[in-house]
This record gives C-alpha cells, structure tokens and sequence, in this order.
C-alpha cells in the first residue's frame, strides 16, 4: 500500500509532467516532431489517468492518443507532402 | 488599434477570466470528493446484479448502454465518412509507381523495426482479442481491445510488408466485419424489444461465478461486438489513408 504522501506527491509530480507535456507540444514548430511529442503527451496522459485510479481510461487513451492519433497524423502529412520549413 | 490598445484590451479581458475562473474554482468540491448518488450506488450492486466484476464494463455496456450504442455509431460514421471522403476521384487514378529518381538507392525497411514489428504482430493480436473478450473482469472491453487488435495489422505495415498489410485487410472484409459489429450491438438491443424488454435489457444467463468468461450475459457479448468494429473501423482509417499516399492526381 502506497502512503497517501507519497500518492499525493506522485499525483503532482504528473499533473506537472502533463501541463509540460501540452507546453511542448504547443512550442513544437516543426510537424513531424510536434506529432512525436503528441505521442508522447498521449503517454503521460495515459499516465495520469493511471495514477488517478482509472485503468480504463488508461488503455483507451494509450490507445487513441499515443498510438491511433499520431498515425492518422503522419500520414495526413505525408499525404499533403509538402517540404518542412 | 495600436499595439498599446491591444495590451490594454488584453489586459481587462485576461482580468476578468482569471477573476472568473477563481470564481469557479471556489465553487468546486474539494480535491477526490465526489458528490454524485450514482457512484456509490451502481458500486454496491453492480456485481449482484450483472455478475461483471469490472464494473466500468457493467456501467458501459449495460446501466448506460445507449450510450455506448451511440458512440458506437460515431466511430462507424467516421470511418464511413472516411472512405466517402477518401473516394477515388474522377480526376485520381492509380498509377504504376515510377522512379523519378533512379541514380536515387532507397534504403530498405531496417532489420531492427522490422524484426521487432513483426515479432509483436501475434502478441499484440493475442492481447487485443484478450482485451476485447474479457470486458466483465477487466479494466478494457470491446474498445480498448478493438484498437490494440487493429494495432496488430498496422505493425504488419510498420515492418515494410504493405501488400501484405493489405491483403490481410481487404476493404469487402473491414466493411463487412465493421458493420457485423455493429450492427450485432444494435441487434442485442433490438431482441430485448421483441422479449418485451427495455432495450439493450441483460436477458442472457448471467453464469454462477463472477467474473468468469461465460458470466454477465449481455455484457461479455457487446464487448465482443464492439470489438471486432472498432478494430475493423481502425484497419480501414489506416488502410484508406495508405491508399491516398500512394494514389496519384493525373
């Protein structure tokens, strides 16, 4: 059994991560990075969500978000195919 | 508007969102308190009354059901909307790839995506039908397991087998298959209706043992269902857009 300290602690330390996470994907210019780190804002959301006692939600957002969403994603780009910037 | 007006207009505008958003938080309940009956209420039955012992499952597929048949349908008509979309236009045909730049060597596919990829293809398929098929005692169902099961087919693509890729999905199959799935959620519905029942009513047996594979009727059944649809659905989003990537305006 974790303390509730130690739970609370870790609930902020990924509450954090997260809003970091939504800054770098923001702050992203370039397309095919800013998909990788939506990927990876997708992970620590499913990570959120498990920490926060929500396994399902968990599975379907380590599903959609870091997996699903950035594939349709990168092949949109490719579709439009323009050179980056 | 001079940039120092438009500071200025910034300036009250973001004051009276902060002063707003404080009034909100103020209002909130406190931090992990919740404040709703049905919690506490569908966690004191749920396992009686339906045999699911994962009971976000029984909340799902069977207290608020129509629900779920809805969202169900969403997807559907996305990824309906996706193939109409995705057409082949009078304008588009399919060419013969040409090399455009010969002198040009491409590197092939790298051994260390593609062993790997293709190692994971049986495990994740293995996972995904696990998921989709054990909804009463996990923490997944139907949706979750849909997306890992379609994830199985897009590792094939990632290893550098896309003829292979799409010859395991044919479009007749991913159509058939998506609307089997949920076509079969609405139809468990339905039959209630013709037993005088509500709709989407748990008329299966519920088994002995909580949790078990054949327990909790409905439940285990719709999982199924959504399953097998969400993870067609994904293939044919995947498998449409690989089409237009390589498909050429003439």
């Amino acid at each position: 059994m974790i303390s509730t300290g130690l739970m609370d602690t870790l609930q902020i330390v990924v509450l954090a991560g997260v809003a970091a996470g939504a800054l770098a994907v923001v702050r992203t210019r370039s397309r095919i990075r800013q998909v990788l780190a939506l990927s990876v804002y997708g992970m620590l959301l499913a990570i959120l969500f498990f920490v926060f006692q929500a396994p399902d939600v968990t599975l379907s957002e380590l599903t959609v978000g870091a997996v699903a969403l950035p594939i349709v994603l990168l092949l949109a780009i490719a579709k439009v195919g323009k050179p980056e910037r | 508007m001079t940039p120092r007006q438009r500071l200025w207009f910034f300036a009250v505008a973001a004051a009276g969102l902060v002063a707003c958003l404080l009034w909100a938080f103020a209002g909130l309940p406190g931090f992990g308190d919740y404040p709703g009956p049905y919690g506490e209420a569908v966690l004191r039955v749920a396992v009686q009354q339906t045999n699911a012992t994962a009971v976000v499952s029984a909340v799902n597929f069977e207290y608020r059901g129509i629900d779920t048949v809805g969202e169900e349908f969403i997807l559907f008509a996305a990824a309906a909307g996706m193939s109409v979309v995705l057409r082949r236009l009078r304008k588009e045909r399919e060419t013969e790839p040409a090399d455009e730049a010969e002198s040009r060597t491409v590197p092939a596919t790298s051994s260390a995506i593609r062993v790997p990829a293709l190692l994971l293809v049986g495990p994740t398929a293995v996972i995904g039908w696990w998921l989709a098929s054990h909804a009463q005692a996990n923490p997944s169902g139907g949706f979750q397991g849909g997306v890992i099961l379609a994830s199985a087919f897009i590792l094939v693509y990632l290893s550098g087998e896309f003829l292979t890729f799409r010859r395991l999905s044919p479009d007749a199959l991913l159509d058939a298959v998506e609307a089997a799935g949920a076509g079969g959620f609405a139809a468990i519905g339905l039959a209630a209706l013709v037993m005088n029942l509500p709709y989407l009513d748990n008329y299966l047996p519920l088994g002995t043992i909580p949790g078990a594979v054949s327990s909790s009727g409905t439940i285990a059944l719709i999982s199924f269902f959504v399953g097998i649809e969400v993870a067609a659905a994904f293939t044919a989003i995947v498998g449409e857009l690989l089409d237009q990537t390589l498909l050429r305006s003439a």
